[in-house]
């Protein structure tokens, strides 16, 4: 498969190496003279030295028969850009952007970025799973409405925990749509007690999202 | 009219003393505390310090209740990523982006929202009035004389 890769950082470069090492062939954009200069003393004739966030550019590179485009320079509105006009520009089925800061993941799918990648939600997974915390995870926005899907996991210590629906303050606009309790859906009501271990999962306005982790971790 | 302004360059702090003096409520945005020179002396609107393309930042600046939203800072893809955070999560129903480059001033007023470009609409309008095109500058000519007289401390020296 043809893959187009923006940004030649550590990211960048060592994608590209494991993606022709395993058979596809790949363009690189890097923006940095001496760093492109470098990437194709390493690699061969698979640079291009130019910014990728130009339509020009990724036209040269051969966006429009590339299988997809990932997009991993370490600004976020660069990534977004670069995705964004591989997708509506050079029509490219897939792209996928690194996003630098995790805020950023429900940003770009909400502008229409569905594949992203965070280093630091990653390891902050890792962590979470080994340590006893409760998480608050934006997991996606409603395609054609300003609001999204949040799961909150209630742990110990969690003001939420042992006390009703009704009693949370949750911001206007904001539902409780279910819960998960020991691996089964509980319906919930306004009278429903959260626990310890519960997974919450809420409906809110995008905006309030602030908010529901007022209410629910104080 | 509540107006959120990203970036006090020299067009957005030329612009919030403009809309601020029009009785508008204005917030402006800029990551730099010494942006905020660009701002009339008078200004009596909100300053916030922050990345105007972060939404916490925005949530803070009350996005969601903007009237209108400009993305004025000098990164053309900051512009393009904040005016669509408004357009599209904060459902700000006039955005409009300085976006340089018209490729991609171009693609995104396909996707929706108002861009320009200081580089062809300062070009456009000398080019018009080398021309002798008076129709397209002088209206606009005078209001800027309006505006930097206005700046300046003195009278108007255009007048009808």
């Amino acid at each position: 498969m043809y893959f187009v890769i923006a940004g030649g950082g550590e990211v960048g470069f060592h994608l590209a190496r494991a993606l022709l090492e395993s058979g596809h062939e790949i363009m690189l954009i890097e923006s940095d003279r001496k760093r492109a200069q470098w990437i194709e003393d390493e690699l061969g004739s698979v640079v291009i030295n130019a910014s990728a966030d130009e339509g020009r550019y990724q036209i040269e590179a051969g966006c429009q028969r590339a299988d997809g485009v990932i997009a991993v320079t370490g600004d976020d509105a660069k990534n977004l850009v670069i995705c964004q006009l591989a997708k509506y520009h050079c029509r490219v089925p897939r792209v996928i952007a690194r996003v630098n800061n995790p805020k950023n993941e429900i940003v770009f799918k909400a502008l229409g970025i569905d594949e992203t990648v965070s280093s630091t939600r990653v390891l902050m997974n890792v962590i979470e799973q080994e340590l006893p915390t409760g998480g608050f995870m934006p997991l996606m926005p409603l395609t054609g409405s300003h609001l999204e899907v949040i799961e909150a996991e209630i742990a110990p210590g969690t003001p939420a925990a042992d006390r009703s629906i009704d009693t949370l303050g949750l911001p206007t606009g904001a539902e409780v749509g279910g819960i998960v309790r020991a691996g089964a859906i509980l319906h919930a009501d306004g009278h429903t007690r959260l626990a310890v271990g519960d997974r919450v999962i809420v409906l809110a306005p995008t905006v309030a999202e602030a908010e529901v982790r007022k209410a629910l971790f104080g | 009219m509540n107006v959120i302004i990203v970036g006090c360059g020299r067009v957005g702090g030329f612009l919030a003393g403009l809309l601020d003096a029009g009785g508008h409520r204005v917030t402006i945005i800029d990551r730099e505390r010494a942006a905020f020179v660009h701002l009339p002396a008078e200004f009596k609107g909100t300053t916030l310090l922050g990345d105007g393309s972060d939404l916490d930042i925005l949530r803070h600046a009350d996005a969601d209740k903007a009237d209108a939203f400009l993305a004025l800072t000098q990164g053309d893809n900051r512009n393009i990523m904040a005016g669509q955070i408004a357009k599209e999560i904060f459902r700000v129903k006039q955005v409009i982006a300085k976006i340089n480059d018209p490729i991609r001033a171009q693609t995104y007023r396909a996707h929706g929202m108002s861009t320009f470009s200081r580089t062809t609409i300062l070009g456009t309008l000398l080019e018009a009035i080398l021309s002798g095109n008076t129709a397209v500058g002088e209206e606009l000519m005078r209001k800027v004389l309006e505006h930097e007289a206005e700046m300046s401390g003195d009278i108007a020296p255009v007048r009808d």
